[in-house]
């Protein structure tokens, strides 16, 4: 392993403990890194060495009747130190570091008397695994219990493939090895780990440890029998589940998950193979996954980016700097207006006012709001206080004199230059001249919709994606007068409406849009030659895209698309162009290119194929993505060069929250392992062993 | 409506095991509502009959209400320990008769008809809260010759109360704090004490979690010679030592009291019936005589004698405040009615719980003495106070006849 790299130990503290009912010694392990509740214990070399060293210690503790390991308050364990994983280069020490934790952990189910693991917090993966190894586990009410590694390129490496079916049966297995982690990463309660039989037994947090304690003296003397349903062994109920595992892969994984397949072999395996064999088939699983630069990279977008970078924007200044805000002006009461109004009414819990051209409009925008808060309270994601609360919060008015004492505003109205600046100026004269304006602006430059302020130095870019309420990414734009406060206070507004803000230059489209057009030029262009629109669509999401061309530009609007487009190609007229046909879609106000039958069949709109002139050298759908690729490459390299963005991996942290793009592994991870970036670039973005294997 | 006075009765009881207050008690890193929580939770446990929202009150008492003590303790352990929202809760002082205290609050307001069912209890963390944590006194105490500050020290009353009864001795301090001991251990050997403890998950930073199952305050083969020259901190060449007083300690009490038609209505049996309580202030400088006006109350309410009183839980704040009280009604140090179990000189005196611990032992003894009728909890109290309460056997034959006269 790296020297750079200090694990931050979870030590295993041992104390003897008194069983009631008279039961005998118990010698208890208590996992504890010696930090606080935000620091969660995780399971590194040392700290296996360490448990090690505290089981040996424990059998040898005179009379013990039984083995305990429980954790530090509020938390169990978080899985194995993937900090520390990143640095293993060698495939030797991967194996190695599996087989140590295989080696440690089951320690506990073959030692000399029974263990019980009392999970008295959240345990992920090689936490949860320690428990699995144990004789028995009872968890304390409410807490989340999961085996998450497939949904991050990896496998549960410590035991979890064998030892799960071996406990459960292979359905309920794969339904949290495979299923779960596939779904959205859903994490099972203490009680679903109980009624799947993962668990023993289930006690409430206030006196949990002793309550486990008790129950552990009772069936240490047989007062407790612990019912463990028979396993069903037979060929065809083993093969149903994996056959189910295997679905689970390719639907709900969408192929995304070559690992899961891996994970799945093991689990078919588990049925007749021995734990020796079982165990020692993960550790080269573990250890190819854990070389592979697919997993690498679904790591980095787990942990890099959504677990650091996401917390601790890169750009933003020093949290104190940031005004205090309680109240926001929404200026424009349609759809995109009336979504920011809700999401800062139930986010930040304070008045928002929402204004726009007449009283019509405004009513419009606030029954929006009250409607969409009462489809929350009827499916009970808001109780009837909050629902109350929140629809007070936001009222309407034509009067832009209410305005006067808010501290953030943001405008969301038709996206041409000369209309923003209009609102710009007439808000100036009502609001205080440190009052954030912020832009919802998709590709109108900032700095030129506060050129004629006077104090332009509190207006900055606060870009927003559609669906707004799902959507994570927020692009916050600074412009190069905008200061310091206004930049502090975009941030922390944007934090406060859980959003991943991610800094862009005040440039064109910023990143998001600018990426995504540039990159569904090549499928329009190869569309324009003659490929049928569903093969270039087919290209588009072998790129990385979340969806085809043609259906990401109707849930935009194509219209919207255009305008987007034709702004990049007044910036940057050497690279972005439209085609044609697209043109004359739009013109024609065409929707999309696809219609579907009853039975959801789709087909290209004869009206479209009418429209849009095609050649006759159309391309397969691999050649649409390379080009696709390239094209990203080339503008993901200018990006980070001209600095729109703080770090390449805001790119994929931008990408991926703001238009799903390529959610499990990113877009510049790809690029770098393809070699499409050394190709078309010079270089990689990203150094190796960030997102890939290290060197 | 004119209000008539319903019967009240103790159901159940439990104490937390104590610890021996100081940087190495069990309980330093535990907190004080944490212990209170267990023992509310460990009561619901063992009375299923009773369903949580049917309780009316928990009342708690802390002499020192900060910090872990504090936030309205008899509240916030309620919703700590998962009790319904609708369970109200409060926390009082009464230094030493704090849980004794809380419980005939309890009662009291039960017998008036307020509510049906309460849990009370106390608990003192003396090592998180030291005796005199906090203190401000008023400066007229001293100014004005109010009390003699030297009052304000638990030990030097007990000093003074050699001085006003120079024929409770320290030897017989000594040999009423070995009986003490004595009588402790053998209890515990017997299995008696361990009935109404609930043990305790405590937590430690550099050991992890261990489980508290026994005191830790007492001191087994205590002899007299081994005590005879002990120091005597609060007065040179004085009496009161650490052998015939009670050690700092940290531990929680809690019991279930109830109207004795509820309780017949949910099938919970009756422990003891409040018969009279009684509380009475003495000069603070010998403050250990407070036992003696709070008792005579007490009989005088309950239409008793001392006579009629079959077995005693004394709180051993100090062993001359107990001989001071059998002192007084001609009773001798080692009447076997007096403290089978041992006392507070063993156990320990977590100061504002130890009143529910007389009670969960006094009902012990009446489940294992049928034939005696009534028994007594007294306690005296910082500040010159004393509490007594006495009860009724629901095992006696007579039980719910006249009080005999």
């Amino acid at each position: 392993m790296s020297e750079a790299y200090v694990e931050r130990v979870t030590h295993s503290l041992l104390r003897e403990v008194e069983l009631p009912l008279g039961a005998g010694t118990m010698a208890l392990i208590t996992l504890h890194n010696g930090l606080d509740i935000m620091k969660p214990n995780s399971l590194g070399e040392q700290t296996l060495i360490e448990l090690d060293a505290a089981i040996t210690k424990a059998y040898a503790v005179p009379g013990v009747v039984a083995v305990g390991v429980t954790s530090k308050p509020f938390s169990f364990a978080v899985g194995a130190d993937l900090k520390g994983v990143e640095h293993i280069s060698d495939h030797a020490d991967a194996v190695a570091f599996a087989e140590l934790g295989h080696r440690v952990m089951r320690r506990l189910g073959e030692g000399p008397v029974p263990s019980f693991t009392f999970f008295n917090g959240i345990a992920l993966g090689g936490g949860f695994e320690i428990g699995l190894q144990s004789t028995y586990r009872t968890a304390a009410s409410g807490i989340r219990l999961a085996l998450p590694e497939v949904a991050i390129g990896i496998l549960p490496g410590w035991g979890g493939n064998w030892l799960a079916p071996n406990l459960v049966g292979a359905d309920k297995a794969v339904t949290a090895i495979i299923e779960n982690p596939l779904n959205n990463n859903r994490m099972m309660t203490a009680e679903q780990a109980r009624d799947l039989g993962l668990v023993d037994a289930v006690f409430g947090g206030a006196d949990f440890l002793a309550s486990s304690l008790m129950w552990a003296a009772q069936v240490l003397q047989g007062d407790v029998a612990v019912e463990r349903a028979e396993i069903d062994r037979s060929e065809e109920t083993w093969g149903a589940a994996v056959a189910r595992a295997r679905t689970i892969a390719a639907t709900k994984g969408r192929g995304l998950y070559p690992n899961a397949e891996r994970s799945i072999q093991l689990i078919e395996a588990a049925r007749t193979n021995s734990k020796d064999e079982g165990f020692a088939a993960e550790d080269q699983a573990l250890a190819d996954l854990l070389l592979s630069d697919t997993a690498r990279a679904n790591i980095y977008v787990a942990f890099e980016l959504f677990q650091r970078r996401a917390k601790k924007p890169a750009g933003a200044p020093d949290k104190s700097l940031a005004r205090q805000v309680t109240k926001v002006g929404v200026v424009g009461a349609g759809l995109m207006a009336s979504q920011l109004a809700l999401l800062f009414a139930r986010q930040l819990k304070i008045p928002v006012v929402m204004t726009d051209l007449d009283q019509e409009r405004v009513d419009k925008g606030v029954a929006y709001v009250h409607a969409e808060v009462d489809k929350l309270l009827g499916k009970g994601r808001v109780d009837s206080d909050t629902a109350n609360r929140i629809k007070a919060l936001v009222t309407g008015t034509t009067d832009k004199a209410d305005f006067s004492d808010a501290e953030f505003v943001i405008e969301a109205v038709f996206e041409k230059m000369e209309v923003k600046q209009q609102v710009f100026g007439e808000l100036e004269s009502y609001v205080k001249p440190d009052c954030v304006l912020a832009t919802n602006t998709s590709s109108l430059s900032v700095a030129e919709m506060a050129k004629d302020l006077e104090y332009p130095e509190r207006v900055v870019g606060f870009h927003f994606f559609t669906p707004v309420a799902m959507m994570p990414t927020l692009e916050i734009a600074p412009t190069d007068k905008t200061d310091e406060a206004t930049l502090a206070t975009a941030f922390a507004v944007g934090k406060g409406i859980k959003k991943n803000c991610v800094w862009s230059k005040d440039e064109t489209a910023f990143i998001v849009n600018r990426l995504l057009m540039r990159g569904l030029l090549p499928a329009m262009q190869a569309v324009d030659e003659g490929t049928p629109f569903a093969v270039a669509d087919e290209g588009v999401v072998k790129a990385g895209f979340p969806m085809g061309a043609f259906l990401l530009v109707a849930m935009t609007g194509p219209a919207v698309a255009l305008h987007t487009a034709e702004s990049l190609i007044r910036s940057f007229p050497d690279r972005f162009a439209t085609s044609p046909g697209f043109e004359a879609l739009v013109a024609a106000g065409k929707p999309g290119v696809y219609l579907w039958d009853e039975q959801g069949n789709q087909s290209v709109d004869p009206e479209v194929a009418e429209l849009w002139k095609q050649g006759d050298s159309p391309s397969t759908s691999d050649e649409v993505a390379r080009r696709i690729k390239e094209a990203l490459a080339d503008e993901a390299r200018l990006m980070v060069d001209e600095g729109v963005v703080q770090a390449p991996e805001d790119i994929d942290l931008a990408m991926i929250g703001g238009a799903g793009f390529a959610v499990n592994c990113g877009l510049l991870p790809v690029l770098d392992r393809e070699g499409i970036s050394k190709r078309v670039t010079g270089k990689r973005f990203l150094p190796p062993g960030v997102a890939s294997v290290g060197s | 409506m004119r209000r008539t006075v319903r019967d009240v009765v103790f159901v159940d009881g439990v104490r937390t095991p104590f610890g021996k207050a100081g940087p190495k008690s069990q309980y330093a890193e535990t907190r004080a509502d944490d212990l209170v929580v267990a023992l509310i939770r460990e009561l619901v446990r063992r009375n299923p009959e009773l369903p949580p929202e049917r309780i009316g009150e928990v009342a708690m008492a802390a002499t020192t209400q900060t910090g872990d003590q504090g936030l309205t303790l008899g509240r916030t352990s309620a919703i700590l320990a998962g009790l319904p929202r609708s369970v109200p809760g409060y926390t009082i002082d009464r230094m030493c008769a704090g849980a004794m205290t809380a419980s005939t609050n309890a009662m009291a307001a039960i017998a008036f008809g307020s509510m049906d069912v309460a849990i009370a209890g106390g608990v003192e963390h003396m090592t998180h809260h030291p005796m005199g944590e906090g203190f401000d006194p008023n400066p007229r105490i001293v100014a004005e010759k109010l009390v003699d500050p030297a009052a304000l020290n638990m030990g030097v009353t007990a000093e003074n109360l050699h001085d006003r009864f120079p024929h409770l001795t320290k030897e017989r301090a000594d040999a009423y704090g070995v009986a003490s001991q004595e009588k402790y251990a053998k209890a515990l050997a017997d299995g008696k004490i361990a009935q109404d403890m609930v043990p305790v998950a405590i937590w430690s930073n550099e050991n992890g979690w261990g489980l508290a199952t026994a005191d830790e305050p007492p001191r087994p083969g205590t002899t007299m010679e081994g005590i005879a020259n002990l120091k005597t901190p609060f007065r040179p060449h004085g009496r009161v030592t650490a052998a015939n007083a009670s050690p700092l300690t940290d531990g929680a009490t809690a019991c279930i009291v109830a109207a004795a038609d509820v309780a017949e209505e949910l099938g919970l049996e009756p422990k003891m019936r409040l018969v009279s309580f009684a509380f009475a202030g003495v000069e603070p400088e010998f403050m250990g005589v407070g036992p003696v006006p709070a008792t005579e109350k007490a009989l005088a309410a309950a239409g008793l004698s001392i006579d009629d009183i079959g077995l005693f839980e004394l709180n051993e704040a100090f062993s001359v405040q107990v001989l001071a009280l059998l002192d007084h009604y001609g009773i001798a140090d080692d009447d076997p009615r007096v403290n089978p179990w041992g006392g507070a000189i063993a156990i320990g005196h977590p100061l504002a719980s130890s009143g529910v611990r007389l009670f969960n032992q006094l009902a012990r003894h009446f489940e294992a003495r049928p034939e005696v009728r009534y028994g007594m909890t007294s306690m005296c109290v910082g500040l010159g106070q004393g509490g007594t309460v006495i009860w009724e056997n629901p095992r006696h034959a007579d039980y719910g006849k006249e009080d005999a006269q």
